[in-house]
């Protein structure tokens, strides 16, 4: 016993201390879970020999670790999975921008950042989900106009602590304004069927089961409960039918995933390298296939799943606006007593 | 006097002593710095932020909460102290099986039960889907209640912290002195007259001690209440601080919390204070009351019931999904994740114990009230939140990592970048942060029974300080240690929030793997790492468990 105590105390010992040094390879601090990172580092690994050291957390949590790192943080990239992180991200002054033509040739413009600080990897789309049984296509048309009395206690929708409902208001700030967005607020949240409960898919769930007749919901949870090995998942989600919001006029609200290089990185150059990788067409075709996510270019091929949804328009805005108005989007929700 | 003669200096000065001191002292401002550091916030100024959550959230956080730990309080204290009475107090069939099942839930994380009973209970999943078949309804053709609400909530957290009550009211109920409560019955007290009127309120102590260790991890629970969308004081912090981007006002936030917490310590210590009770240990074994049939089957089925639904229906759920689904998250690495939660429960718990060794010492030798004070705080972590404290640690240990890199490439022109941040020592010290009071509690009780006279009878009699160490101390201890080891194990295997921020490069546990999961909507594949983490703390558990009821068995 005690021979196993002395060993165990020695290997604690080893491993407790910071005994890692970074040769040519590449730390990530990742807002994107485990699951559906790492096995795209791994081929990123393999094909170039460049080793990646990997955290995962909540967004807000590995900035904060990074803003007080400062400049002996270990990261080289931040990845996250909305436009408003990164947006905080360079406010906070830790990203540095990045001039590379490689690059900037794969990432359409407004999908990164105006100063090249960071780049969109994946596209995730808000859309709007029905039971077609209770809801005619022809009733909907944009994000606004569900406001309208008709919809009085047939929307479902999670909490407004949710980022990507955050993201959706602070996009109709920056379009709408502020004072428009109020006003809708207040008839959107006496819309609701139920108080916010639950995450996006038990949303969908719910249109399945009868509790609503129409979900706000991001498209690629639909597709997982398609793609579901889980029979009940899948018999829901063949109940609801997607519905691409605002087509005859600014577009579909969209919101990225995105990375941009750290400012005190020590391997900008493998930095830019993996995000090059993220955004080659492969990496791409993974993250519909993996995750039902749209690529950031058009002429990627994607899964049967996504096809069949169809072609769409999504928001031209700048995906920056959003962390831009994120705060504000919150207080207004607060204010219409979305909980 | 001639003991006096042969032991020239019995009765040593604890003046004398200013090494120990001065570590006792250091060690408990390094393990209250992060806490420190987040009420330090308290004097920077108010953002605007604030007039905002003012006029909209704030009284939502506060009622909620509130209610919260109301419920979860009369919860507790009725199952508790039902279980606890039950087990220590009556014969009944199956008294035995359960005065150690009752200690179950203690296994099952609170994100977890409550992910396993939303997948039960919420509407496609096999309770409302055998009722609507049975009786061919449809949606809207009947009430059923909503987990995922305050009441969900209230029920979870109750069903997982109830065994807080339950272990210390055994304790103290076993203990009680037989004359006492014979005395009262012979007096013409029945004996449930005599349990409202002479045994509950003699273990008023305990019953409070163990409440206030419940609501306190009440308070810092995050993961049940942000699942079932409840926005309690906690949740209100995070969405500060994540969504307003407001760490300052998040701060603020958390050190009135942390104010309202150092209000509940304070109570429980006066309520104590005021009911120490000098009661003879028994000698004799108070005979338990024998339940009568009708009463022995209510016995029966309330206690079957009770852990039925704190621990085998879940973990039964849990098993059912990971035979379904396990192959979508097993996979080579996942070996590994059990290895680290595994390293890192025991490195942290293994600390836990060495400090509060050294803490209950302290407290034991110094009779001055700045060492019990300095103990005292220590222990304040627990009932923090883990994000909190993972932030307390973070900042802090940043800054004094790069001020050492600093002055290193100044002085010695050699740049050490950052030495803490990031490593595995920061995360076992914020868990020695969090977890510390648990330890420290179970070693001051321990040490309890050793009375100071005791030390000094061993003494005078001759015996060295060698001796009195291994023949009276570390038998006496052993179990204490042990204990206190087990409980911060299990603690840390199931908290998620502080690993899942401090963790170094490439280390991923099972509460991580769990959450990660569960966060993007995949409960059932979530359901293999939450089972793994069941399994594993139910090793210890069913291991003090046992050791209490052998020591029973023991007097018996």
């Amino acid at each position: 016993m005690l021979y196993f105590i002395r060993i165990y105390t020695l290997l604690a010992l080893l491993a407790l201390f910071n005994t890692q040094s970074f040769g040519s390879e590449v730390n990530v601090y990742s807002a994107r879970q485990e699951a559906l990172i790492k096995p795209l580092l791994d081929e990123f690994t393999k094909k170039t020999n460049i080793k990646v050291n990997l955290v995962t957390g909540k967004g807000d949590a590995l900035l904060t670790r990074l803003v007080n790192e400062g400049r002996n943080s270990p990261a080289d990239v931040l990845l996250t999975v909305d436009a408003g992180r990164l947006h905080r991200a360079q406010e906070s002054d830790v990203l540095q921008p990045i001039k590379d033509e490689r690059i900037n040739g794969l990432i359409p413009k407004n999908l990164r950042s105006i100063d090249n600080m960071w780049f969109g990897l994946s596209i995730r789309a808000r859309v709007i989900m029905f039971a077609s049984d209770r809801v005619n296509e022809s009733e909907l048309e944009s994000y606004e106009s569900l406001s309208d009395e008709k919809w009085k206690g047939r929307i479902c929708i999670r909490s407004s602590s949710n980022i990507y409902n955050q993201s959706l208001v602070a996009g109709m700030i920056a379009q709408n304004g502020l004072e428009k967005t109020e006003a809708w607020l207040q008839k959107f949240t006496d819309n609701f069927a139920r108080k916010p409960t639950g995450g996006d898919r038990d949303q969908i769930k719910s249109v399945a089961a009868g509790e609503c007749d129409i979900a706000v919901s991001n498209s690629y949870y639909l597709g997982h409960m398609l793609n579901s090995s889980d029979l009940k998942q899948r018999a829901a989600a063949e109940q609801v039918t997607l519905f691409w919001p605002n087509q005859k006029d600014r577009g579909t609200h969209i919101n990225i995933s995105g990375a941009g290089v750290t400012k005190h990185s020590k391997n900008i150059e493998n930095a830019k390298t993996l995000i090059a990788f993220l955004a080659n067409d492969e990496s791409q075709r993974w993250y519909a296939d993996k995750n039902n996510e749209f690529p950031i270019r058009d002429n990627v091929e994607v899964s049967p799943t996504l096809d069949a949804w169809g072609p769409f328009i999504a928001d031209q805005m700048n995906v920056s606006q959003l962390g831009k108005f994120n705060a504000d989007a919150i207080k207004a929700m607060d204010r219409a007593g979305w909980k | 006097m001639e003991i006096t003669l042969n032991n020239p200096k019995p009765f040593k000065s604890k003046r004398e002593k200013p090494y120990w001191l001065f570590t006792l002292f250091a060690s408990t401002f390094l393990i209250a710095a992060p806490v420190l550091f987040i009420l330090s916030h308290l004097f920077m100024p108010f953002s605007d932020s604030w007039a905002h959550l003012f006029d909209t959230v704030l009284s939502d956080y506060i009622f909620n909460s509130i209610a919260l730990m109301l419920g979860v309080g009369i919860g507790t204290l009725m199952l508790g102290v039902g279980a606890a009475w039950l087990t220590a107090m009556c014969e009944f069939p199956g008294r035995k099986f359960f005065a150690w099942a009752f200690l179950l839930p203690l296994a099952m994380p609170a994100y977890i039960i409550a992910y396993t009973y939303t997948g039960i209970l919420d509407f496609a999943g096999p309770v409302q889907s055998t009722l609507r078949e049975v009786f061919n309804w449809a949606y809207g053709d009947y009430y059923f209640p909503n987990v995922r609400s305050l009441g969900g909530a209230i029920c979870m957290l109750t069903l997982v912290l109830y065994p807080y009550v339950y272990m210390l009211v055994r304790l103290a109920l076993s203990e009680q002195s037989t004359a006492i409560l014979e005395a009262s019955r012979i007096l013409g007290k029945t004996s449930w007259q005599s349990l409202f009127s002479v045994a509950l309120p003699m273990a008023r102590p305990a019953i409070v001690a163990g409440i206030t260790l419940a609501l306190m991890e009440t308070l810092a629970d995050y993961g049940t209440v942000e699942f079932f969308g409840v926005s309690t004081f906690t949740t209100g912090i995070f969405r500060t601080w994540y969504g307003l981007g407001d760490l300052q006002t998040a701060a603020q936030l958390c050190s009135f919390l942390l104010l309202f917490v150092f209000f509940l310590i304070i109570l429980e210590k006066k309520s104590r204070n005021k009911l120490r009770f000098h009661q003879n240990k028994s000698v004799k074994k108070l005979s338990k009351i024998n339940l009568t049939k009708g009463r022995a089957a209510t016995a029966v089925f309330f206690a079957g019931s009770l852990v039925a639904v704190g621990f085998f229906i879940p973990a039964i759920q849990l098993l059912f999904w990971t035979l379904d689904y396990w192959k979508n998250v097993w996979d080579a690495d996942f070996i590994n994740l059990l290895f680290n939660s595994f390293f890192l429960a025991a490195t942290s718990a293994s600390v836990c114990a060495l400090m509060a060794i050294f803490l209950a010492y302290s407290k034991r030798e110094f009779k001055n009230k700045a060492a019990h004070t300095s103990a005292g705080i220590a222990g304040i972590g627990y009932a923090v939140p883990g994000t909190v404290i993972a932030i307390g640690v973070l900042i802090p240990a940043a800054w004094l990592d790069n001020h050492l890199d600093y002055l290193s490439t100044l002085y010695l022109d050699m740049p050490i970048g950052l030495l803490f941040s990031g490593s595995m020592v920061i995360l076992v010290f914020a868990y020695l942060v969090r977890f510390l009071s648990i330890s420290l509690n179970t070693m001051d009780s321990g040490l309890s029974a050793i009375k100071p006279g005791l030390d000094e009878s061993a003494r005078s009699l001759g015996a060295s300080k060698k001796n009195v160490l291994t023949k009276i101390h570390i038998p006496i201890l052993k179990t204490s240690v042990l204990t206190a080891f087990l409980l911060v194990f299990v603690e840390v295997m199931k908290e998620l929030p502080t690993t899942l921020i401090l963790r170094p490069f490439n280390f991923n546990t099972l509460a991580v793997k769990t959450y990660e999961l569960a966060s993007d909507e995949r409960l059932l594949d979530a359901a293999l790492p939450a089972l793994c983490i069941v399994m594993i703390s139910l090793i210890p558990i069913l291991f003090v468990s046992k050791s209490i009821v052998i020591d029973k068995a023991k007097h018996e």
